[in-house]
Parts: C-alpha cells; sequence; structure tokens
C-alpha cells in the first residue's frame, strides 16, 4: 500500500534571512526533500543597462559601482579597460599597479562578505563578525584612497580619481600582516569544523562539464576541478607580472566540486590575493595617476567585449559605441546571474537545508543578477 | 520554607501560593539575567560590545526590552486557528515553569516534595512538544509547521538518551541509600552528593570505594551524552533545527508578536536553566557546595540554606553559560544528521553506559 503525499509549495523569499537579497525561491518539496527550485528574479531590477544609454560613457562607471556591490573596484576595472581598449589609451605604469591592488583586495573584501554570511547560512554566527571586522580594514584603506567604502567610482577611463594616501602603502602592508594569520583562525573556527564539514561535503556536487555547459565562471568552476581563471588564461591589464597559484577544489574532505571545496577554494584565494598585493605594493613606480585621462571621452564607432575575472567569476562588458558621447548599448554578462542558473540542478533531492548551504556557496549578489 | 511561610501569614493557603509563586521570581529574574548574559556573552566572544546603551554597560537592556514588548501590538492572522493559536505560548512557558516545581533549589526549599521528582519533570517537560506542534500547525504557516515538525520529533527523540542517562544515575545512588533502592528524588540525589565536591555523582559518586573509581568513566561519559541530548531538548546550537533562521526565519514561532512572542522567549530561557539545574542536580551535587559552609563554620543555621540556593544558582547558570558559549561558537547540524546523532550514537551509547554502570553497581 502507498500512501498519496501531496508535495508542498514553499516560498522561500524575497524577504527572507538566506536568500542573499530580494531573491525569491519557489520550492517543491516533498517533506523536507526538495523537488524543484524555480528562482524569481528582478526584484532590485534598476534598468542599468538602458540607462547607460543615455549616460557619457564617465558618467557609467558609477552604475556599475551598483551591480555587484561587494566588487565595485572590480565592476569598475572591467569598465574603464573596455573603454579604453575602445579609445586606444595607454595607461600610466603606477595607474595600472594601484589598480591591480585595489582590485586585488577588493576580491579578498568580497570573499570575507562570502565566507561570513555562508558561515550565517550554516549556523554560526560568530565567524561572520570575525570576517566583517577585517573586511572593515580593507574598506577603510578604500576610505582613505577615495572616500567611499562600498561604492567607490574609483577607477577612471584612463586613470583614477585620487592618487594614493602617502600613508597607503605601509597601512596595506600593515593589513597583509594582520590578515594572514586570520585565515588560520578562520579554517580551525569553520572551515575544518567537523559541523561545518558534516554539512557541506558532498552537498551540491557540480561536476566538472555540467559546470562548463552551464557557463559557470569563477570560483565555483575552479572548485569543480577545472583551472580557469582570466588573471592567467586572459591575462589583461599587468596580471601577467605577478608570480601566484589558481586554487582549485580537491575534493579534501569530499567529492570535487561540492559546496565544501566551492566555501575552501574562496578560503585559498584570499591568500593568493595577498600574495598578488604583496608583490605589486612593492612596485609601484611614481608617476601622475590621472594624465593620460582624455578630455572628451568619445570612442570611435566599434565594438568590444571586455572580460575580468570578477571574485564571482567572468564578469564581461560588451559595448558598442557609435561614436557619440554616450555608449549606444553596453550589454554585461553577470557572473552571479549566469551561476545562479545552476541552483535547480544542484538542489534537486536534498533537503531545505540544504538549499540554502548551496545558494550559499554560490554566492551570488542580486545587484548583478538584476542590475 | 512551608513551615515557616505558615508562621508568618497564619494560612495555609497564602503560604502554598507564596511558596508556589516564588519559581515565577526566580525565573523571570534569571531571565533577565540571562538575556543580558547571552547578549553580553555573544558580545564579547564577537569582538564587539553587547548592549552599552541602557543603564550601566546595558544592565537594563532587557528591562527595556521587556517594556518594548508588552508595548507592541499583538498581531494575529486571520487564517489562524485562534484557540490553539492562543493557547500554544501559555501550554509550552506552563510546560517550563510545572518541571521547577521539583527542582531542589536549596535543602529547605523545594516546590513540591515528590518521590518521582525526576520522572514528573521528565514527562512534564513533554508538555512544551504539545505547545509547539500547536504553535506550528495554528500558525498556518509553511515555515512554522517545518519547525515545529522538527522541534518535535527532536524533543522525542531527545528524551530516549536523557531518560536513559538520568536512569544510570539513579542506579548509583542506590549504592548510597539507606534502603539499598534508587532514588528519584532530586532532593535526596543532591543530599547523597554532599560535603565535598569528591562525592558528585559525575565522579562516581560518594566515598572512597573501588567502585567508585571503575564507575568514573562512565559517569563522565553520561554527563557528556546528558550534555548533547539536553541541549537538543532546549532546541540550542548546534541543534537550534527548529528555529534555525537562515531556513525557517524563526520557526515555529514565526507567526507570534508581542506577549506572546515573549512567553516563547521565556520559556526558552526558563527550559535552558531548567536543563541545566537537572544536570547540576544529577552530576554536581545539586545545591551542595564543593567547598563546605561558611554557616556552619561560622555557626549561623539560617547562612546554610541561602548558601546552598547561591550554589545551585551559579551551577545552573554555568551550564546555560556553556550553553551559550557552544551556541556562538558551532555551526548547526543538519535535521537528518540531528536524528543520525540521536538514534546511531547517543541511544547505543547510552544504553552500553547503562548496562556497565548497572553491572558495576551490582558488584
Amino acid at each position: 500500500m502507498s500512501i498519496k503525499t501531496e508535495e508542498l509549495v514553499l516560498n522561500m523569499g524575497p524577504q527572507h534571512p538566506s536568500t542573499h537579497g530580494v531573491l525569491r525561491l519557489e520550492l517543491q518539496i516533498e517533506g523536507e526533500v526538495v523537488r524543484k527550485v524555480t528562482p524569481h528574479i528582478g526584484y532590485l531590477h534598476r534598468c542599468f543597462e538602458k540607462h547607460a544609454e543615455a549616460m557619457t560613457y564617465p558618467q557609467v562607471i558609477p552604475y556599475t559601482d551598483r551591480m555587484d556591490y561587494l566588487a565595485s573596484m572590480y565592476n569598475n576595472f572591467g569598465y574603464v579597460l573596455g573603454v579604453e581598449k575602445l579609445m586606444g589609451i595607454e595607461v600610466p605604469e603606477r595607474v595600472q599597479y594601484i589598480r591591480v591592488i585595489m582590485g586585488e583586495l577588493q576580491r579578498i573584501a568580497s570573499h570575507m562578505v562570502a565566507l561570513g554570511t555562508y558561515g550565517l547560512d550554516i549556523g554560526a554566527f560568530t565567524p561572520f563578525l570575525y570576517l566583517f571586522r577585517d573586511r572593515e580594514k580593507i574598506l577603510s584603506l578604500f576610505e582613505m584612497t577615495c572616500g567611499a567604502r562600498l561604492l567607490y567610482n574609483y577607477m577612471w577611463v584612463g586613470g583614477l580619481s585620487h592618487d594614493i594616501h602617502p600613508d597607503f602603502v605601509r597601512l596595506t602592508k600593515e593589513f597583509i600582516t594582520y590578515f594572514r594569520p586570520n585565515i588560520k583562525e578562520i579554517n580551525d573556527l569553520l572551515t575544518f569544523n567537523k559541523i561545518f564539514v558534516d554539512r557541506t561535503a558532498n552537498i551540491g556536487i557540480l561536476p566538472v562539464d555540467t559546470a562548463i555547459n552551464y557557463g559557470i565562471t569563477g570560483p565555483n568552476l575552479r572548485a569543480s576541478g577545472f583551472k580557469f581563471d582570466l588573471r592567467k588564461n586572459d591575462p589583461y591589464s599587468i596580471y601577467d607580472r605577478f608570480d601566484f597559484d589558481i586554487p582549485v577544489g580537491e575534493g579534501m574532505v569530499g567529492t570535487v566540486g561540492d559546496c565544501w571545496d566551492r566555501f575552501y577554494v574562496r578560503v585559498l584565494e584570499m591568500e593568493q590575493s595577498l600574495k598578488i598585493v604583496e608583490q605589486a605594493i612593492d612596485q609601484i613606480p611614481e608617476g601622475d595617476v590621472q594624465s593620460a585621462i582624455p578630455k572628451r571621452i568619445k570612442p570611435p564607432v566599434g565594438t568590444i567585449y571586455q572580460r575580468v575575472e570578477n571574485p564571482r567569476g567572468e564578469l564581461g562588458y560588451f559595448i558598442i559605441s557609435d561614436g557619440t558621447l554616450n555608449p549606444f548599448r553596453v550589454k554585461v554578462r553577470a557572473p552571479s546571474f549566469v551561476n545562479m542558473m545552476i541552483l535547480d540542478e544542484l538542489s534537486r533531492g536534498h533537503l531545505v537545508a540544504d538549499i540554502v548551504a548551496i545558494l550559499g556557496s554560490i554566492d551570488i549578489v542580486l545587484g548583478e543578477i538584476d542590475r | 520554607m512551608h513551615q515557616l511561610l505558615e508562621e508568618i501569614f497564619g494560612s495555609e493557603l497564602i503560604a502554598i501560593i507564596i511558596a508556589s509563586s516564588l519559581p515565577l521570581i526566580f525565573i523571570t529574574v534569571l531571565v533577565i539575567f540571562a538575556v543580558l548574559l547571552e547578549r553580553k556573552v555573544a558580545g564579547h566572544m564577537q569582538d564587539r560590545l553587547g548592549p552599552m546603551r541602557v543603564g550601566y554597560h546595558g544592565i537594563l537592556q532587557t528591562i527595556a526590552d521587556f517594556f518594548k514588548l508588552i508595548q507592541k501590538e499583538d498581531i494575529v492572522a486571520d487564517t489562524t486557528d485562534k484557540r490553539f493559536f492562543n493557547l500554544a505560548p501559555v501550554l509550552v512557558f506552563a510546560g517550563s515553569y510545572a518541571a521547577y516545581a521539583a527542582l531542589p533549589f536549596s535543602s529547605a526549599y523545594i516546590g513540591s516534595r515528590i518521590d518521582l521528582g525526576l520522572f514528573y519533570i521528565v514527562a512534564i517537560s513533554s508538555l512544551v512538544v504539545a505547545g509547539i506542534l500547536m504553535a506550528g500547525w495554528s500558525s498556518n504557516n509553511k515555515y512554522s509547521l517545518l519547525g515545529a515538525m522538527r522541534s518535535a520529533a527532536q524533543i522525542v527523540s531527545y528524551e530516549i538518551p536523557t531518560v536513559l542517562v538520568i536512569l544510570s544515575m539513579v542506579m548509583i545512588s542506590a549504592n548510597f541509600t539507606v534502603d539499598g533502592k534508587g532514588t528519584l528524588s532530586l532532593m535526596e540525589i543532591s543530599e547523597i552528593q554532599t560535603s565535598s565536591f569528591w562525592n558528585w555523582f559525575v565522579l562516581g559518586g560518594a566515598g572512597f570505594s573501588l567502585s567508585k573509581f571503575l564507575l568514573l568513566p562512565f559517569t563522565m561519559a553520561a554527563f557528556l551524552i546528558f550534555l548533547i541530548s539536553s541541549l537538543a531538548e532546549v532546541n540550542r546550537t548546534p541543534f537550534d533545527m527548529p528555529e534555525a533562521e537562515s531556513e525557517l526565519v524563526a520557526g515555529y514561532h514565526t507567526e507570534y508578536s508581542g506577549m506572546k512572542f515573549a512567553m516563547f522567549f521565556l520559556a526558552e530561557y526558563a527550559n535552558m536553566f531548567a536543563v541545566s539545574a537537572i544536570a547540576a542536580a544529577i552530576f554536581f551535587g545539586g545545591y551542595q557546595s564543593p567547598i563546605g559552609y561558611l554557616g556552619n563554620s561560622l555557626g549561623i543555621e539560617w547562612l546554610v540554606p541561602i548558601e546552598q540556593f547561591f550554589w545551585f544558582s551559579v551551577k545552573g547558570v554555568f551550564f546555560v553559560f556553556v550553553q551559550m558559549w557552544l551556541r556562538w561558537t558551532l555551526p548547526r547540524v543538519r535535521v537528518d544528521q540531528l536524528m543520525t546523532i540521536c538514534w546511531k550514537y547517543l541511544i547505543p551509547y547510552a544504553f552500553v553506559n547503562l548496562t556497565i554502570i548497572g553491572i558495576i553497581s551490582l558488584i
């Protein structure tokens, strides 16, 4: 005799503590087992791409800040690189170095939020605050440089809005020596905690071919064991000058590509970013950061696709110029948007509690998904 | 205590009412203190200060919060089952309050001297499950329902290892009673572990016999099992599944607000202290001082019960602190892992432990 059971439709969000913003997930559950997940997006849609068409090229930069608000520096980075390439601007060395340093610091800060909130999703509150305490130090460095703590508008086409503060080099070095031991602290407190490993190992396994088929990039792809990082594979700016590794998931406590691997790859990436900053900070040449900024930003007719390795994956800007002051079209390939598509595939057959773990490990930012 | 009150007021009824409301006063004071302690502990563990604004170092914060809660509008959704919705918080609180009746606060005060004290506590705290299920079902909210289901399954499962451990301790107590039978009265169990911490059950019981040293590792294990399952019974991290805020928003009390929410809150903290007090009573000598009494050495007789009350509170609050400590350190286990821990590990271990303790006690 079989008992007839009914599937329950559970709405998670848009006001829910673990959907990382205003994401609504429609779960079809049988008991506590999830049969289907349908993400509903658009609650944070602000028409970035349409807005960009009405703005001049520099005016678009603040809008890029507001996409992935945890990695604003990197959003600026990709956009200005694209416009510079379109115009054929050669950027001074000093600017290049400062951009890389800012970008990598931003990557650390962004991963801190990802790891901290992931701990929160699993139920550990304290690592979250420890990581935010350390993130505060990076934000102070940014604040010292450009006055803003979240949305910087720092990288301009051809240069930077401000030169670095005289104390910046010293304080950044201090931060590196301060933060290195804290990575170990996070590992002790969270990464190798038995309960944490039980919650995340072998959960939401993403095989590498599925990941490639879905177009997953960034730490999520690398956690599946595929060594692909645009900083190495398609070097932009001056990344080819630095010595750093690309950590990939190895399935240390479970299967390659599970939630734990996605978490741990981010931990290892913070280490590598520290390494890059450490190398770059000693080599900053003298110079003027605004000398190459053109008086009129009016790229010639043409198209460009510029991609950079954002903390969340491949951030691509497709810019069409019609030769006027405004871009004809700015299309963004948002890594969070693409990465989130895998959610249903990963979640089927898992428990409701695992949905939170899987969603957290994909590390989405709703500002970027909805734009 | 009863007699003293009866002499003062000259009426048995008034004496009974006052005596039975003493735990209520205790709970209120305790919760005000424990909530502040929780926030301060959390704050200092997380590199911050916790509440600092209301009163000196925020000591009046809980009282301010309490006034905020009673001022709040009591929102009841249209689709709830009103009768059960209103009854649930009362039932949950009643369950945890009733457990206090059999807790020996000191040699002079216990709510009710029933011989089956431990049995009574285990039984009466099951009222909490009924209340939680009622809250989850009547809220007519999917999150509440899931939370309530989890909670009921969890509390019922973890009662088994708890009871097995209690049983093994009762067996040990048989070694020390006059008639050679075990006792279920917490008062008597506390009395056995008198005079020094050496006599605590967690260290194998009173005296210096061989059996004490044989029992010692197993009583320690029993205490660990009790600690783990008591965490699960009061829904604290790492077993705070029913309220898992990152999954189920707030579990079974998602729909509650104002005073009704405060009742759940009160019951949670009252429960925390209740299980801590039971742990203290059956493993750590209950109200007995580990180092002797000031009242005895000074010759002031009435000071002894007060000291006993002090030791009882200190031990209870210490275990409450342990629960908070764990909460702010550990992540949360998943609901199926929770059941695995209980049925595959704790219950078999508790059974083995019970058998070994039984055999050693017989010898």
